[in-house]
């Protein structure tokens, strides 16, 4: 047997004991993963800036924040979250117990992806736990220190229910061949079909978190100064390497150099003059990327920044302008410090660029017009769309956080990873009594009893509303009672 | 380009033009799909006797009345499920607007099944017009009259581009699949499922899967047996057995088998005559190949009620089989016919353990008296829906979301959990150009104090929702305090 095999043999055994459904287990776990964070938070910004060049403030900021409102949240909403919902009855159920009741999937199989590694693998370890799963995680081999970090997870987590999986491809293959109840994979689209096609196999359910390139909109009529300040802190973090980067802006042309001007005043403020020394800016996670991005600049012309470092794996902050749609930068998620800069005459042609593309993860509009954002809300479509800023709704707890089409299918965050790693299931509670009811259904079928049929299943009532006004009806008698007897003297 | 290509490209072409967005576009074809279900009636009832001769009564109530209240339910409450939804907000976004927008997510293929042929192929239907899609809709080709009547008609009531109806067999059903969709959602069997779902990836197209299994049903020594058997022999013979949600076999006490049997026997008689095949409310086998499956089925069982046939007519009788052992060939399959086999358990620790060591069915069904006894098998066991003391009801509840898990499938339908499903919930943030200096905390460079108050913004909690509950209360109780001074010190 494989190591992978016996990972998931040993989880799956774990998860049949049922110690994970007591939601005191799940709580404790998580307060667990908590401890795990806060006490290797070292070991954790030591790999980071091994695999990123992050330092242990970004770590902070941007992973393990983050990380711990999620567990913070799951920890003391987990009762509601896991208590059976009760949903609207109609007359046929009117004396019955109708509700939905989370449970537990099974073996959810969690790959990370090596960009945030920490949030996009233990985030949803998070829902996966919360939701009472087992879970194996497969940590990306790319980010290999900080993969080497989660490997004292077993130190902190329920080491049978919560196995971790190193390797490369040949381990994730041998895993992908395993069934699980729930595959959670974040990464590119190529390789999300494979795990898609795999998890066919045995009707596993899939979350799936791609990308794609996220368009930038700049209204002409908008704050540029303060629009470019936001769109250079979320597309140069972490050297653009973030699923949520804005990809690639659009703007008229009337506007590309103050645009210009105002991302390089930005560029300096946030990086200083010489990115390359300064802590807070990262690298290319390795080689390939690196030959892969600096392939993407050529044909385009480089408006700022450009010079490079291979052997530190160091491209500067990059714009490119004038660039043209069929530009190698143009022809894939760039996942890089290059941002390039296409013009367009207004609104509806940024529209039209935009449908003719793949769904974006994230679509940014920056404009001071509520028409302007309203139109294009409704005119394309993408996982999200922030008016007016970047990537702070990864933050947002209650936003559903996934993609659609090309970038992904699913979502998480607060309680949609709960929901997402969560059967839930329909329970309906009658009573062996009023069987008289139930005459209408049986054979022989006659029309008089299609006749009653109709009755019980057509006619609505609301029931709600009516619970409603009979509640506001009760108030109106107590305070009219009360007012009389104690105030009349 | 075959023709399954071109329905394809035509519909997705018109959900282009932007036609579908409109609430009122979507619910003028809601109500022409409802005034079709209505005005032919007879041509449904016609194609549903000869693929399943199903009775005149049957067709409404096993198949028509429940699409006529889903998609009453759609466009009563269209408006309220197709508004952007807002969602609680945190310190970060006091002063922006943040709200989860449902958005069409394109072309929706629907391939349906021949069971209970329009519940099954309109139902999905209907959340995808709802939800402002396009749809192809592929009935299946095995209730070939029903599969007719579709194609015909359909396109009479229904915008024809959006909606394509397109008949066909597995060639047609497989050029299909190498279309790209939004959305493809199945209503089946597993082994074609996986077919299915392995075309969808190479598109990275989500699925909705609305599979079966072997839905156990448990009779519990405390129950009135008499009651619950009259239940249960409906739901197993309803459609001859041909339901996804049907019992399939019964869990239950050595000591009750002989009851059980006398009891379902006697409910078989009142619902069908002491004949059943000259009764027009008993359905027939839909084809010989499944004739010959379930015959195959019996071997090696022990009849107890039951178990005529005539292949001539695919007619198997309402039938029982006894002490059936769990490696018999009845038990190796999802029946999808009228076998009820018993086998017998001796405690309901038993039954939890014989269901668990089976795959997760769509649904589950307990019959007992005894509330706890209810609530630990749900808790100890796993299926798509599960319901103590009947059968099949959890179907026709709309605001239950309708699916299995495992084995029996994935996604869900009915009510708003159809509009959900076959939509994309679009995050949305607005926020304005202005309060930048709040923003320097996440500038670089990172500085430890920054940290500092980026944990006070994210981690620290307010409920503004209990918040502002609590305001409103004290305004009300304000507002009674001056009400009772001004009018009552007098």
């Amino acid at each position: 047997m494989s190591r992978e095999q016996q990972a998931v043999q040993q989880a799956r055994k774990a998860f049949l004991t049922a110690r994970s459904k007591p939601l005191d287990y799940r709580i404790k776990q998580l307060q667990n993963l908590k401890r795990f964070i806060k006490e290797k938070t070292t070991d954790i910004t030591n790999a980071m800036r091994k695999d990123l060049h992050k330092t242990a403030n970004a770590t902070q900021l941007f992973e393990i924040l983050g990380l711990e409102g999620e567990i913070n949240l799951a920890v003391s909403k987990l009762a509601e979250w896991a208590a059976p919902r009760p949903v609207n009855k109609n007359l046929l159920t009117i004396a019955d117990d109708v509700y939905i009741q989370p449970e537990p999937l099974g073996v959810v199989l969690i790959i990370g992806a090596w960009n945030y590694p920490i949030a996009v693998t233990l985030q949803p370890l998070v829902g996966a736990i919360a939701a009472g799963n087992a879970a194996v995680v497969k940590p990306s081999e790319v980010s290999s220190h900080t993969a080497k970090v989660m490997e004292l997870l077993p130190l902190y987590l329920d080491p049978e229910m919560y196995q971790v999986v190193t390797g490369g491809v040949p381990e994730t293959q041998e895993l992908l061949k395993q069934r699980f109840d729930h595959i959670f994979y974040t990464g590119n689209s190529t390789v999300g079909k494979l795990v898609m096609e795999a998890a066919a196999r045995h009707l596993t359910p899939v979350t799936l978190e791609l990308g794609g390139k996220s368009p930038c909109y700049i209204d002409k009529n908008c704050d540029i100064r303060i629009a470019c300040r936001r769109i250079t802190w979320g597309k140069y973090m972490n050297c653009g390497q973030t699923c949520i980067a804005p990809d690639y802006i659009l703007c008229e042309s009337s506007i590309q150099d103050k645009v210009i001007n105002e991302i390089q005043k930005c560029i300096q403020e946030f990086y200083t003059n010489d990115p390359k020394s300064f802590a807070d800016y990262g690298r290319i996670i390795n080689q390939r990327h690196f030959k892969r991005i600096m392939a993407l600049v050529e044909g385009s012309t480089v408006a700022i920044g450009g010079d490079s470092d291979e052997s530190e794996c160091y491209i500067a902050p990059t714009v490119l302008r004038d660039v043209t749609s069929g530009s190698k930068v143009m022809q894939e998620e760039i996942f890089g410090p290059i941002l390039p800069i296409i013009t367009i005459n207004g609104l509806k042609e940024a529209i039209e660029f935009i449908n003719e593309r793949e769904k974006p993860l994230a679509l940014y509009v920056f404009s001071p017009s509520k028409k302007v954002i309203k139109q294009m809300i409704s005119e394309t479509s993408s996982g999200a769309i922030v008016a007016n800023d970047c990537l702070v709704h990864f933050t947002i707890s209650d936003l559903p956080f996934g993609g659609i089409g090309n970038s992904g299918t699913g979502c998480y965050h607060g309680k949609y990873s709960f929901d997402q790693l969560s059967h839930l299931r329909s329970c309906l509670i009658k009573k062996l009594n009023m069987e008289g009811v139930n005459q209408m259904r049986y054979p022989p079928h006659t029309t008089e009893k299609l006749r009653w049929a109709r009755i019980l299943l057509l006619k609505q009532v609301n029931l709600a509303r009516w619970s409603q006004v009979a509640q506001v009806a009760v108030l109106a008698a107590l305070a009219a009672f009360v007012v009389q007897r104690f105030l009349r003297r | 380009m075959s023709r399954e290509q071109k329905a394809v490209e035509r519909a997705r072409k018109a959900f282009l033009t932007g036609r579908s967005q409109s609430l009122e576009y979507r619910i003028n074809q809601l109500k022409n799909l409802l005034r079709f279900v209505r005005e032919r009636q007879k041509e449904i009832a016609e194609g549903l006797k000869k693929d399943l001769r199903r009775s005149e009564c049957g067709t409404p109530l096993y198949e028509t009345l429940g699409l006529e209240s889903e998609i009453n339910l759609a466009v009563r409450n269209l408006k309220e499920w197709a508004a952007p939804r807002p969602v609680s907000k945190s310190m970060m976004t006091i002063s922006d607007q943040v709200y989860i927008q449902p958005e069409p997510l394109g072309l929706v293929l629907v391939i349906g099944a021949w069971n209970y042929p329009w519940a099954v192929t309109i139902g999905p239907l209907i959340g995808a017009i709802a939800a402002g899609n396009a749809a192809v809709i592929k009935p299946s080709e095995v209730s070939s009259h029903t599969s007719k009547v579709m194609e015909d008609f359909l396109p009479l009531y229904l915008d024809k581009e959006l909606y394509p109806v397109v008949t066909g067999g597995v060639t047609e059903t497989q050029e299909l699949l190498k279309q790209r969709f939004d959305h493809i959602f199945y209503t089946g069997n597993g082994t074609v499922a996986k077919i299915i779902m392995e075309a969808a990836a190479k598109h990275l197209t989500p699925t909705t899967l609305e599979l079966g299994g072997k839905s156990p049903c448990y009779i519990d020594k405390n129950c009135e047996l008499d009651v619950a058997c009259r239940r249960i022999a409906w739901g197993k013979y309803l459609n001859c057995g041909q339901t996804c949600i049907a019992p399939d076999y019964i869990l239950c006490d050595p000591s009750m088998q002989d009851r059980v049997i006398q009891e379902i026997k006697k409910n078989i008689k009142d619902f069908y005559t002491e004949d059943p095949k000259k009764c027009l409310d008993y359905g027939r086998i839909i084809n010989e190949r499944h004739f010959k499956r379930l015959m195959g089925l019996l071997e090696g069982s022990t009849i107890a009620v039951g178990g005529e046939n005539d292949e001539s007519e695919c007619y198997i009788g309402p039938t029982i089989l006894k002490d059936v052992k769990p490696d018999a060939k009845v038990m190796q399959e999802e029946i999808f016919g009228p076998l009820l086999p018993i086998l017998t358990v001796s405690s309901a620790d038993e039954a939890i353990k014989f269901i668990n060591e089976r795959e997760k069915p769509l649904a589950l069904y307990i019959f007992s008296s005894e509330d706890k006894l209810i609530k630990r098998m749900i808790a100890e066991t796993s299926s798509g829906g599960v319901v103590a003391n009947d059968c099949l009801m959890h179907f026709s509840v709309s605001s239950l979301p309708f699916g299995g898990v495992g084995n029996s499938g994935m996604g869900c339908y009915h009510g708003k959990h159809g509009f959900d499903n076959l939509s994309h919930l679009r995050g949305c943030l607005i926020k304005k150009l202005k309060m930048e200096n709040v923003n320097k905390m996440r500038y670089p460079p990172h500085t430890a104090d920054k940290i500092g108050w980026a944990r006070f913004f994210m981690l620290k909690h307010i409920d503004f929702g209990s918040l502002g509950r609590m305001a409103m209360l004290a305004l009300m109780v304000i507002f009674v305090a001056v009400i009772v001074q001004r009018y009552y010190t007098d």
